[in-house]
């Protein structure tokens, strides 16, 4: 296992792995997506009670499914780079990070937009917005440390660290918030949005919706793996598989010099062993 | 291994805690800034609002527990910041205990010189915030219940952040989102104190969130400190 | 055989500082770590002592892995590194007093003798933010005669030192040798002395 998850051949791997996996996720992401939203916001029917403007749902749930599912992906990543010292899994985790904070300022974003409309307000502290923009805040700190830190490797293994304090806290953020949101349910607006959260939705609204979740997934994974084929192409830049993908050969002096250079340092070590 | 010496563990943490105790004692203005802070953020929401007892009354838990959060994030940094430069931190791991064990010395007495004060001047809060008088017990012990947490979640941000310069904006990015339930039970108990609720159930969480974050968070703070020595 | 380094390999950032390196250190002996700097010295010291985790390679200490046994190789480890470590609020007398009651030293009355020792005689009692560089330094040396580990692993022990307090850490050095223990330094000079042979290991620049 441990020879298996070597930490230099690893990158490289994983690249190429993730390389192999891009269009399978990145086609059906964007067909998925076109016929998702054309379904959603064009034919499924309008909502008897809201009308049009219930139809921002069609991107707000999905956004704010995924962007708590990453930051459990996120934690898990950091969890395995502090665990086996796996470099793919901390440069995953920072893959992650941009994208979930990305779709949780979605969430946050429509469903202020959605406010509008339904309660005359763009912010109500609602349990779910609330828990969302706690989410964001997170996020915000994991990006915010590892940015902090000059030493790249250090910066994520800090990052890590606070992802999995996180992902510890955040049950207990979620039930923390709920139950604050009961206790100080006076203003009719928030009742009002529990009672509009009735889960009966029609069929002709749960396909697309579901549609959209699905195609949302396929999206920002295919966001991740790109950042994370970027990130892994930005560290590794001068070692010769990166310089072969990107094409770029070296003028041969400069070539044979790194080779020999290597090729020192192997000597280099032997004679370590006096 | 050879034989090993004879240090009991015990031994070991006494002598951090001395030694931490000692080197508190001599630089006092650490120690009472943070307070000073408190009592002036606290006061200062009666010129903000308006002085009528029936708001202040109202709204003192949350105030005073904000304040209360806000104040220990300016007297954290202290919690691993001169060690990290004198270099007593790099010896802290190299003490013949675990370092969680150390980690907890060091949460231990950072809880006793600055939540022991703020406990010491929570009357003077409520006093201030015209707090019922009914709820000022509740008040005190949930600072006496959520103060470890602060001090414990504290540690973490700290030993993650120590090596950065500009680590204190930082530092609180990182902590108060993650102390948001504390606050949430905090006021609540306090709040249903008001009422004339039973507080016991907020208060219970409380008691369970410290004894959680004080044996979870040593685990992290050791991670967080071998990054940061580094 | 009382220090074993295997293939070890350091990396910081994006340059190997060293890769495959190997070690033994015997009881009785005094490796120098030598190379310029940037070369990975105290990187090298910090992976010894456990602090620093390699990329590649173990550290064992009379036989076992260091990191399933870190608290016993503690009792048997002195490592002075780049910072002193002495608390500045407390005098020099309170520092020593710390560290022999964690190292397992019983001291039946205040250093006194170990302080004169190193040249601080009158400085006891003054919180050493006061002292300089050189004089707290000196109380950090200090505790090598407060020790009782095998093993010393001394970052750059002769800076700020003065030719006195040299041939005062080249004498005690050499009492530890004799006892049965080792030392693992690294300094910018050559170790000239009588007293004892060095063993040394160079570290080279790499790119």
């Amino acid at each position: 296992m441990w020879r298996w998850l070597h930490p230099y051949a690893k990158p490289e791997a994983t690249f190429s792995l993730s390389q192999k996996l891009l269009p399978w996720f990145a086609i059906p992401a964007v067909v998925l997506t076109l016929i998702g939203l054309v379904w959603g916001l064009a034919f499924a029917p309008p909502d008897y009670q809201q009308g049009e403007s219930y139809r921002i749902i069609f991107v707000h749930v999905p956004a704010a499914m995924w962007a708590m599912a990453f930051y459990v992906g996120m934690a898990i990543m950091g969890l395995i780079a502090l665990v086996w010292q796996i470099r793919s899994a901390e440069l995953a985790l920072l893959a992650i990070a941009p994208v979930g904070a990305v779709l949780t300022f979605i969430s946050l974003f429509t469903g202020a937009l959605w406010g509008q409309p339904m309660w005359g307000t763009w912010w109500v502290w609602d349990a779910r917005l609330t828990a969302q923009l706690i989410l964001l805040f997170l996020y915000l700190g994991v990006m915010a440390i590892y940015v902090a830190f000059e030493d790249e490797r250090a910066g994520a293994k800090a990052a890590s660290i606070l992802a999995i304090v996180g992902v510890i806290n955040i049950p207990i953020i979620h039930y923390s918030v709920y139950w604050w949101n009961t206790l100080h349910q006076q203003s009719t607006v928030t009742r009002a949005i529990t009672r509009l959260e009735a889960p009966s939705i029609a069929p002709e609204m749960l396909w697309p919706l579901l549609l959209n979740i699905f195609a949302m997934l396929l999206l920002s994974a295919t966001l991740v793996l790109m950042r994370l084929n970027n990130e892994i192409l930005r560290r590794e830049i001068h070692r010769p598989w990166a310089l072969a993908y990107l094409g770029i050969s070296l003028p041969s002096n400069e070539a044979s010099a790194e080779n020999s250079a290597q090729q020192d340092s192997k000597a280099a070590g032997g004679k370590h062993a006096i | 291994m050879l034989k090993a010496n004879s240090v009991s563990q015990w031994a070991v943490v006494k002598q951090l805690i001395r030694r931490d105790l000692r080197v508190a004692s001599r630089q006092r203005s650490d120690l009472l800034n943070p307070l000073i802070f408190l009592l002036i953020v606290v006061s200062l929401f009666p010129l903000g609002v308006g002085p009528g007892p029936d708001i202040l009354g109202r709204i003192a838990p949350g105030v005073i527990w904000v304040s209360a959060l806000l104040s220990s994030m300016l007297g954290l940094e202290r919690l691993f910041r001169d060690d990290f430069r004198d270099g007593a931190l790099e010896q802290m791991l190299l003490l013949p205990v675990p370092v969680e064990i150390s980690v907890f010395a060091k949460i231990l007495v950072h809880w006793l010189l600055t939540a022991v004060p703020v406990l010491l001047i929570t009357p003077l809060l409520a006093l201030l915030l015209n707090l019922p008088l009914q709820a000022w017990g509740v008040l005190w012990l949930t600072l006496l219940l959520g103060t470890p947490v602060l001090s414990a979640a504290g540690a973490i941000g700290v030993a993650l952040t120590v090596s950065l310069n500009k680590g204190g904006a930082l530092l609180s990015l990182l902590l108060l989102p993650l102390l948001i339930p504390l606050l949430i039970f905090a006021t609540a108990a306090v709040e249903a104190a008001v009422a004339g609720i039973s507080p016991a159930g907020p208060l219970a969480l409380i008691g369970a969130f410290m004894v959680i974050s004080l044996t979870l968070a040593p685990f992290a703070v050791k991670a967080g400190l071998r990054v940061s020595v580094n | 055989m009382l220090l074993e380094a295997k293939q070890l390999t350091s990396v910081r950032g994006d340059r190997t500082l060293f890769s495959g390196l190997d070690l033994f250190v015997n009881s009785g002996e005094l490796w120098q770590i030598e190379g310029p700097n940037g070369a990975g010295k105290s990187s090298l010291l910090r992976i010894l002592a456990g602090l620093l985790p390699a990329q590649h390679g173990h550290v064992y200490f009379s036989g076992e892995l260091i990191q399933n046994h870190l608290e016993q190789y503690y009792q048997h480890l002195l490592f002075i590194g780049h910072k002193a470590a002495v608390k500045p609020e407390l005098t020099a007398i309170e520092n020593l007093e710390f560290y022999a009651a964690v190292q397992g030293v019983e001291l039946h009355e205040p250093p006194y003798e170990i302080l004169a020792k190193v040249g601080l005689v009158g400085l006891e009692d003054i919180p050493a933010q006061r002292l300089s560089a050189g004089q707290q330094r000196r109380i950090a040396l200090a505790r090598l005669w407060l020790s009782n580990a095998k093993l010393w692993i001394l970052d750059e022990p002769f800076t700020a030192l003065d030719v006195d307090g040299i041939a005062l850490l080249h004498s005690r050095f050499a009492e530890h040798l004799l006892a049965g223990g080792a030392i693992i330094l690294t300094s910018h000079q050559e170790l000239i002395t009588p007293l004892y042979s060095v063993q040394a290991l160079q570290l080279r620049y790499q790119h």
